[in-house]
């Protein structure tokens, strides 16, 4: 289908949807339910330098459109994910995927994304700045412009495939550091990250999370991604990768119009494990609605 | 795992706030005992995790327990339809448990029981089943295990139905082959410390998806990290790792 093709940074997508990392895992959870060679492409579970269990349990909270997780970043390590994740995943997926990599230094981001930029299935980095559940890492990079630079300096150093950061909205100024990151080299703009919040449970009183709070995402946080991603898209010249609450091919269409080139879906796969595939084949239709030939064309047609 | 129209055909209490409800659909997916499906609610966002208490001919019974507003939301149901992720988790294994298994459920942990019980019972084996509650008012389906051609023991905390005391109590005098639990996480772990021999236990946790995608249900264990969703609710005996 011609009329869904996006490319991004280089690459031709068949669509522009992106199952978002942490809500996919390796991809072949959900290759037991469809052909995900459906997809665009998909940013696999967020990958770190040593192995970690992340963050004690209860991690999930529910709310009103939404969800609140504190995952921390659970994966098995870079290496475990080359010797082991990849190659299951290549039996299942025959596109080039999104390695998604978060870190706790400079050092960290530069070391994993290397390891990765030399797969051959890996097709985008996506660093990520702006992981709200893990201590002294993550989204301490992503709320400032320097340190948000620094990193993507660091991993364009020593990669040659397409670099997308992915922003944290949980900061004053998004666009001063996506301009940073900009500057910095980066190929692409991927946002929002979760937005932080918190529950307590009335019974206990007690926070509902172990972590106290995490990252809120869900339906309820789509008007902020449309917000972002039509200020960010405006003031960068590289594309952007908008998600944020996507649950409808209908909300592809609008993020694509605040100036999106792809979206990707997240919290919603949890609840609907084929939503991804609902929507690539409902994107036609939503189109013929609104009078649009191809996606390509209403980019940041918002007028 | 397969997304199922169910459609809702009865749905009564029990007790005061655990009801049971019966749905017709494609039951498929679901393959063993202990399994759970996750329900989409109106109105909430994440679904509920159900463990299964019993699946035949397209006809599956939930017992869930009114705990807050979805569930409470679910208790009023008096028919339609519910969308449903069926078959998910691991289920109890009954190769592995000799001729004389022992079932000890606490609470809103029977009732994964049922199905097993039904399971061993056509295996030919001979199940003996301990249903823990805090109180007389809080029992359900003794007569219904006892149907299947079990032993039943009923244990209550106040003493106001069958032993007193803790399941661990009833489990005392009783000689059996391996045992199967599920129920609150301090209950398991006091049939851990009681129990003699090998043994299934199932657990419990707030999960995202409910089918091993978020890693919200991670837990450590022996043999490495799981997810309660996807390589459990079942953990055998020997690979638990206890929080504490």
């Amino acid at each position: 289908m011609e009329r869904l093709k996006v490319n991004l940074c280089g690459i031709e997508m068949d669509n522009p949807i992106i199952p978002a990392s942490g809500t996919f895992g390796y991809g072949y959870e959900f290759a037991e339910l469809y052909d995900i060679n459906v997809l665009g492409t998909f940013s696999f579970k967020g990958t770190t330098k040593e192995p970690r269990f992340g963050n004690p349990t209860p991690r999930i909270a529910e709310c009103p459109n939404g969800m609140i997780n504190a995952v921390g970043l659970q994966n098995p390590g870079v290496e475990k994910v080359i010797s082991e994740e990849l190659p299951k995943l290549s039996k299942c997926f025959n596109k080039k995927v999104m390695a998604n990599v978060s870190g706790f230094s400079v050092e960290d981001y530069a070391y994993t994304c290397e390891k990765l930029d030399k797969c051959d299935q890996v097709g985008w980095l996506e660093v990520n700045v702006s992981c709200p559940n893990v201590h002294g890492g993550g989204m301490s990079f992503g709320t400032s412009p320097e340190a948000a630079a620094e990193v993507v300096r660091a991993v364009k150093a020593v990669t040659t495939k397409p670099v997308i950061v992915k922003l944290s909205p949980n900061v004053t100024d998004i666009v001063s550091i996506a301009k940073a990151c900009e500057e910095a080299g980066a190929d692409g703009i991927s946002l929002i990250n979760t937005l932080l919040g918190m529950r307590i449970d009335l019974k206990t009183k007690k926070p509902v999370i172990a972590n106290k709070m995490g990252g809120f995402s869900g339906p309820a946080i789509f008007p902020v991604a449309v917000r972002m991603v039509y200020q960010v898209s405006h003031a960068v010249n590289i594309p952007v990768v908008g998600m944020g609450g996507v649950s409808s091919a209908e909300d592809v269409i609008e993020l694509m119009l605040a100036g999106a080139t792809a979206v990707e879906v997240g919290a919603a796969n949890l609840v609907d494990p084929y939503i991804c595939r609902d929507i690539i084949n409902e994107l036609p239709a939503a189109m013929d609605k609104y009078g649009i030939n191809t996606l390509e064309e209403i980019i940041g047609g918002v007028k | 795992m397969k997304k199922v129209l169910f459609e809702i055909k009865s749905n009564r209490p029990l007790t005061e706030n655990v009801f049971e409800m019966k749905l017709a659909g494609d039951t498929s997916d679901i393959t063993r005992p202990g399994q759970f499906v996750n329900i989409k609610l109106d109105g909430y966002y994440l679904r509920r995790p159900i463990s299964v208490c019993d699946c035949e001919d397209g006809e599956l019974t939930l017992i869930y327990k009114v705990v807050g507003h979805g569930t409470e939301a679910m208790s009023k149901m008096t028919g339609g339809t519910l969308d449903i992720l069926s078959g998910l988790g691991n289920g109890y294994d009954t190769a592995i448990t000799g001729e004389r298994p022992l079932l000890i459920g606490g609470g809103v942990g029977v009732p994964p029981l049922y199905m097993l019980a039904k399971e061993l019972r056509k295996e030919g084996k001979a199940v003996s089943v301990i249903l823990g509650f805090n109180t007389a008012s809080e029992v359900f389906y003794e007569d219904e295990f006892k149907a299947l051609g079990c032993d039943v023991y009923v244990a209550t905390a106040d003493g106001s139905a069958g032993i007193k005391g803790f399941v661990t109590e009833a489990m005392k005098d009783l000689d059996y082959t391996h045992f199967c639990t599920c129920g609150p996480e301090p209950m398991l772990k006091a049939v851990y410390n009681a129990s003699k021999t090998s043994g299934q236990l199932s657990f419990e946790e707030r999960m995202g998806c409910g089918f091993g995608a978020c890693m919200g249900c991670s837990c450590k264990t022996l043999t490495g990290n799981k997810r309660i969703c996807k390589d459990g609710p079942i953990m055998m005996k020997e690979e638990i790792l206890w929080n504490d």
